[in-house]
């Protein structure tokens, strides 16, 4: 769709600010690429190819090995549903095919809609609250069907619209802190010279 | 049932709801050890402490953290302390509380490190997926900033040093040390080969570089504030402090336990009321995994192994990442060991041959035995294609490969054919598990990969 706005472009170059190389803001630059668009668009790759010095293929050379980078539109709400082991054992593959049914896709797939997506993951680190899942990147544990179609139920109607931000934005709060060093080599050897 | 006590180390701020703030961190006696650090201590007296402490890395390999912040070549800047925050080991769940939980603490242990390691800039680099922990860091990191426990002149010492909180994609071979430099650095998450590629000569930037895992620096605060020789006192010497657990799987109670480390028994964690109270529906364990997905499995005479490293590695697995998943007597083991099998083989990352395409094979063969599609010979070509990743197929692993991410695979090969070879076969001859086992795909398997 798009390149990144004028805001995001500010915040851009506070991140890459942050980083002795440019290309370590790579992955932080694409994630804002995606909250902009719900997913990562060919021009917003090539934007932040420009940002960092880079060839657009690097970009995408990049973007490509993760997981959590889409490169065509997706659900407003992207279901995760953890299925690995102990998800596994407690349930997780019945709640998926429940998650399957209930919206008439297949992990993988989106609703007609646009509204959801689903999709069987990996470990998410909740193993003690299984069957987990994360809409957008936010949990929910000990997850049953019927807290499942209430799930979806208060999604439709708006109801977790503040607790949900569409897919692409992660944390709500961002790093605001300028590096307190320019040149850490010379100054960290002085430090040490010094004590 | 008793069990050992000992303090809440890391996890004592866990019940106090403005926890993670800065004014109920120092409320709480939160940058105390800091202040003690950059005023009172030289960078060699703080990392005499750790040493003192003999913490073993709570990441993984369990190395310990002292003698690693001793390979640091002298004389060589920048120099960069990486935060291991990439948990997705399966069935761990520590990592995440501790950075939501109790963010400055995890800050603090990473200042105090930087202090000893004469770094000024530290990368904390979190997993993607995990929202909630980036924005309670970057809200700490803001506050500590402001406070001046971050930054320039810190606590008004000459000592400065800046923390850039950074984050993943989805990528679980980026929570191995090279590899998440490689992500640092902007790259796809491949291993780098060691040698050359030490992270502490050769790291970030080519730079020396210490990889720390979370669990690890939350604990640097304690250390700092009560001595090292205090820390060592807790736990077993072999397996010194307090160490956080997750248990999960079939158990009344799945939790996270901070416990003191090495000697408290699995059978405590599973059966005692203060921690998971028994098997659920008054079953028993027929198989357990000690240490992630990676470990090689524990059967019933292991339960009263106390978790304490020596011992774990003896035995002939470990304790990883602090995850233990407890499997009952209805536990289908094919399908146990064809889901870690797929985990590794999606999560390969590609880059050596014996990963790449061993684990999609293991992957294969497993999944047409579930789908009842099982030859005679897929046991034997299990073992074959295992053998090819990790010559003979042992622990610890011995690899062909750069990084542990295949070897791992083969892991629960090796544990569930084993010892339970004839659920594997009943599933080849068959098509479907063994009598008074429950398969976890009660109607679908087959509308999945």
């Amino acid at each position: 769709m798009s390149r990144l706005s004028e805001e995001r472009v500010a915040t851009a170059k506070e991140i890459i600010g942050r980083f002795p190389r440019r290309k370590s803001a790579l992955i932080p630059l694409l994630h804002l690429a995606q909250e902009q668009d719900g997913y990562v668009a060919q021009d917003a790759m090539v934007h932040i190819a420009e940002l960092l010095d880079l060839a657009p293929a690097e970009v995408y050379g990049t973007a490509s090995f993760y997981e959590m980078f889409k490169f065509h539109p997706v659900g407003k709400y992207c279901i995760n549903i953890c299925t690995n082991i102990s998800c596994q054992l407690v349930g997780a593959w019945n709640l998926l095919h429940h998650a399957e049914e209930r919206l008439g896709i297949k992990s993988g797939g989106t609703t007609q809609d646009g509204l959801f997506t689903i999709e069987d993951v990996e470990c998410i680190a909740a193993c003690t609250e299984a069957p987990a899942l994360q809409v957008n990147y936010r949990y929910r544990y000990k997850v049953t069907p019927e807290s499942f179609d209430a799930l979806i139920n208060d999604l439709e109607s708006g109801k977790l619209t503040g607790e949900v931000p569409p897919h692409g934005t992660l944390a709500s709060v961002r790093q605001t802190t300028t590096a307190a060093w320019s040149n850490r080599g010379v100054e960290e050897q002085a430090q040490v010279d010094a004590r | 049932m008793s069990v050992p006590s000992g303090p809440r180390i890391i996890t004592s701020r866990f019940d106090v709801a403005d926890g993670h703030t800065y004014a109920g961190y120092v409320r709480t006696g939160g940058y105390v050890s800091l202040r003690k650090a950059v005023s009172s201590m030289t960078p060699q007296q703080v990392h005499d402490e750790v040493k003192a402490a003999e913490i073993q890395g709570r990441g993984g390999a369990g190395f310990p953290a002292g003698t690693k912040w001793g390979f640091l070549p002298a004389g060589v800047h920048p120099r960069y302390l990486v935060i291991n925050g990439d948990e997705s080991e399966p069935g761990t769940y520590k990592d995440r509380l501790l950075m939501e939980r109790d963010p400055h603490q995890l800050i603090e242990g990473i200042v105090i490190a930087c202090y000893a390691l004469n770094a000024s800039q530290a990368f904390l680099y979190v997993r993607g997926e995990m929202a909630h922990a980036q924005e309670r860091l970057a809200q700490a990191l803001n506050e500590a900033y402001a406070s001046n426990m971050v930054g320039k002149n810190i606590c008004g010492s000459d000592f400065s040093v800046d923390i850039t909180l950074t984050w993943g994609a989805g990528a679980y071979i980026v929570g191995e040390e090279t590899a998440l430099i490689e992500s640092l650095e902007g790259e796809r998450g491949m291993p780098r080969l060691k040698p050359p590629f030490f992270p502490a000569v050769k790291g970030l930037y080519m730079q020396p570089t210490i990889v720390n895992n979370v669990e690890t620096l939350a604990n640097v605060p304690y250390i700092v504030g009560q001595g090292g020789g205090d820390f060592k006192s807790i736990g077993a010497p072999t397996s010194t402090g307090m160490r956080m657990f997750a248990v999960s799987g079939h158990v009344n109670k799945p939790g996270v336990f901070e416990v003191p480390n090495g000697v408290t028994t699995f059978r405590m964690l599973f059966e005692a009321p203060e921690y998971c109270g028994g098997i659920r529906n008054g079953g028993s364990i027929k198989a357990f995994i000690p240490g992630g997905a990676s470990a090689m499995w524990f059967f019933p005479e292991h339960l009263d192994m106390a978790l304490d490293k020596p011992t774990v590695d003896k035995a002939g697995s470990m304790l990883g990442s602090g995850a233990i998943v407890a499997m009952d007597q209805t536990t289908d083991m094919v399908a146990a060991c064809w889901r870690i099998v797929r985990f590794f083989a999606r999560e390969s990352c590609g880059k050596c041959t014996p990963c790449r395409e061993g684990t999609t094979w293991l992957e294969r063969v497993l999944k047409r035995m579930l789908d009842g599609h099982g030859r005679p010979e897929d046991i034997d070509l299990l073992f074959e294609v295992s053998e090819s990743i990790s010559p003979g197929i042992a622990w610890p692993p011995r690899q062909t490969t750069i990084c542990p991410l295949g070897p791992s695979a083969v892991s629960p090969i090796a544990s569930a054919v084993r010892r339970f070879r004839h659920e594997f076969e009943h599933y080849i001859e068959h098509g479907r598990p063994i009598d008074g086992v429950e398969s976890p795909f009660a109607t679908h398997l087959a509308s999945h990969a």
